[in-house]
């Protein structure tokens, strides 16, 4: 009997989905959605939060004022893209605390491109360019994910992240533009960066295991390689318009196919950098778990002093 | 020497300065709304910094820019309090110097937005804005680590007690700030001290926060003569400017 009552609240969530109806936190939902959301929620807003510090990185030294503003809102923003996404995964009934937890034990993951180092100011060009520039193709469709809350917060990240990728632009077109100096810094940003970016947009087709059934469910609308192909098809005429040049020797125009043919990801680095072998994935998650240990004395303070105030009123 | 250009270093590099340590908790704070809420700090007053810099690139008249004053300047030409170059140390530090700085930059722009020169005014009167803001943030921090916990309340007291010696040179009357007076650019330091020694008073009573009875004072900044802190800083703040000369970002 229970058996066929849930056949029939899956059969009518998913009629639902293929009807574009939105999927609103009290609605019954299976568990496997929920968990998959909850996971992919969390691991976006990891993201988030760790991909504060290789930009951080470069805040006291931004070379004039104006970049220097640019860049701390810019990291403002994504402190602030982590904080709804953590409320969207709190909607779904993951404790913020538990899923930050899981962050610094290694058991969640977050993009593998915030483990690469920033070395020069071209990076944050790069990095606002490339990294934000994937970002933004992987969360659009997303605005019109099946869930409520999480497409609802993409819409409104979506459109800082568009400000992001023109502003990491005009950084590296600035530099291009300029001496020889800052031009090779580009294109060695471009060098570094450029591999890592398109393998932000996560394993092959065949390889990707989450893919088919978040599609049914409509959490995801386009498989990994599509969002990659797209990637590569808008940023290639923007590298030559600054005048660099894609590391890639296999990169071509397929007239017949209307895309650009690029050559063969390094997947064995990809699995490396996601295993936690990257160059900086020790750094960033012990600064990020340090940072919480060293709150631990002003969140109980703040705790104590709440307490206190609920009492005197109380009184 | 220009003194409305030495007064606007003043206030200029304050917010700079104090602007690049608030910039070093980025990613590192103890909660990710405090991450916020110190990068918007941080942002405001590099904001401040820029637009008072740059009007004192006009006041001097020899075609610097507001770029070039903050990043072009060797160590002894900066004007920053001491207060605002000390190190970030934990949150209470940072908070308590924060408190301390905003509880003087509340009332000194209250002050200047009735300044008889009408760019400085329009300046302190958005900035005004912005470090009620800061104040309120704060003085809200210090009450709650004051009154929170034991340990809480030890450290932040451990920085008042390290922070006050720092304090006393906000209130220097000098030469620059009597001729300033004379034309009405700027106001009475005595009065601004009052108005800071009551809200600092309130907030340390209600944060059972106890003022040291040690009344050494540590000065400098406003001449030239800093810490050992600044060279650190600057070494940061001018990398670039200095590694790629004359080139633009």
């Amino acid at each position: 009997m229970e058996e066929r009552n849930v056949e029939e609240l899956e059969r009518r969530f998913q009629e639902k989905i293929d009807n574009d109806i939105r999927i609103e936190p009290n609605d019954w939902m299976p568990d496997r959605y929920r968990e998959t959301l909850i996971r992919q929620i969390s691991q976006h807003a990891h993201s988030e939060i760790v991909g504060m510090l290789p930009e951080g990185n470069w805040i006291t030294r931004a070379p004039n004022l104006r970049r220097k503003a640019v860049l701390l809102a810019k990291v403002q923003d994504e402190a602030g893209h982590g904080l709804y996404l953590y409320s969207a995964t709190e909607t779904l009934g993951a404790d913020r605390e538990e899923t930050i937890d899981d962050l610094h034990s290694g058991k969640a993951k977050y993009s593998s491109i915030f483990n690469y180092p920033t070395l020069t100011w071209a990076d944050m060009g790069a990095i606002g360019w490339l990294v934000d520039g994937a970002a933004i193709m992987n969360q659009v469709p997303l605005c019109r994910c099946s869930y409520g809350p999480y497409a609802r917060a993409m819409v409104r990240i979506c459109k800082e992240e568009s400000f992001h990728q023109r502003q990491g632009f005009e950084i590296m077109t600035q530099l291009a533009q300029g001496t020889p100096q800052q031009k090779e810094m580009a294109q060695d940003a471009l060098n570094r960066f450029w591999w890592p970016a398109l393998m932000m947009f996560g394993p092959s087709d065949g390889d990707s295991k989450h893919t088919q059934q978040s599609m049914r469910w409509k959490i995801k609308r386009h498989t990994n390689d599509e969002l990659r192909q797209q990637f590569v098809d808008v940023t290639v005429p923007q590298a030559e318009l600054i005048g660099l040049t894609i590391p890639d020797e296999d990169l071509k125009w397929n007239e017949e196919l209307g895309h650009y043919d690029f050559g063969p990801i390094n997947w064995d680095e990809f699995w490396n950098v996601v295993a936690g072998n990257g160059p900086c994935n020790k750094d960033r998650i012990d600064t990020r778990r340090r940072a919480k240990e060293e709150g631990e004395w002003v969140r109980e303070a703040a705790n104590a002093y709440a307490e206190k105030r609920r009492m005197k009123k109380a009184s | 020497m220009n003194a409305l250009f030495e007064y606007l270093l003043r206030v200029g590099d304050d917010s700079l300065i104090l602007g690049h340590r608030l910039s070093e908790w980025c990613g590192h704070g103890p909660i990710l709304e405090e991450d916020i809420a110190m990068t918007n700090i941080a942002l405001d007053l590099v904001g401040q910094a820029t637009s008072i810099l740059k009007y004192a690139g006009e006041v001097e008249g020899k075609n610097r820019s507001e770029d070039d004053l903050a990043f072009l300047r060797f160590d002894r030409d900066y004007r920053n309090l001491l207060l605002v170059e000390q190190p970030n140390g934990d949150f209470g530090m940072t908070m308590m110097r924060q408190f301390l700085f905003d509880a003087y930059r509340k009332p000194l722009f209250e002050q200047l937005t009735n300044s008889s020169d009408s760019q400085l005014a329009a300046i302190a009167e958005k900035s005004l804005k912005e470090t009620k803001y800061h104040l309120r943030h704060s003085a809200e921090w210090t009450i709650r680590l004051g009154d929170g916990t034991e340990e809480s309340h030890q450290r932040v007291q451990e920085a008042l007690d390290t922070l006050w010696r720092y304090t006393p040179e906000m209130f220097i009357d000098d030469e620059i700030e009597s001729e300033l007076r004379k034309t009405g650019v700027t106001f009475s330091v005595e009065e601004l001290h009052a108005s800071w020694t009551k809200i600092a008073k309130e907030v340390f009573d209600e944060a059972t926060l106890v003022i040291p009875d040690n009344n050494w004072e540590q000065s400098g900044g406003r001449k030239g003569y800093h810490s050992e802190h600044l060279g650190y800083i600057l070494a940061e703040l001018q990398y670039m400017q200095r590694a790629y000369p004359g080139m633009k970002w």
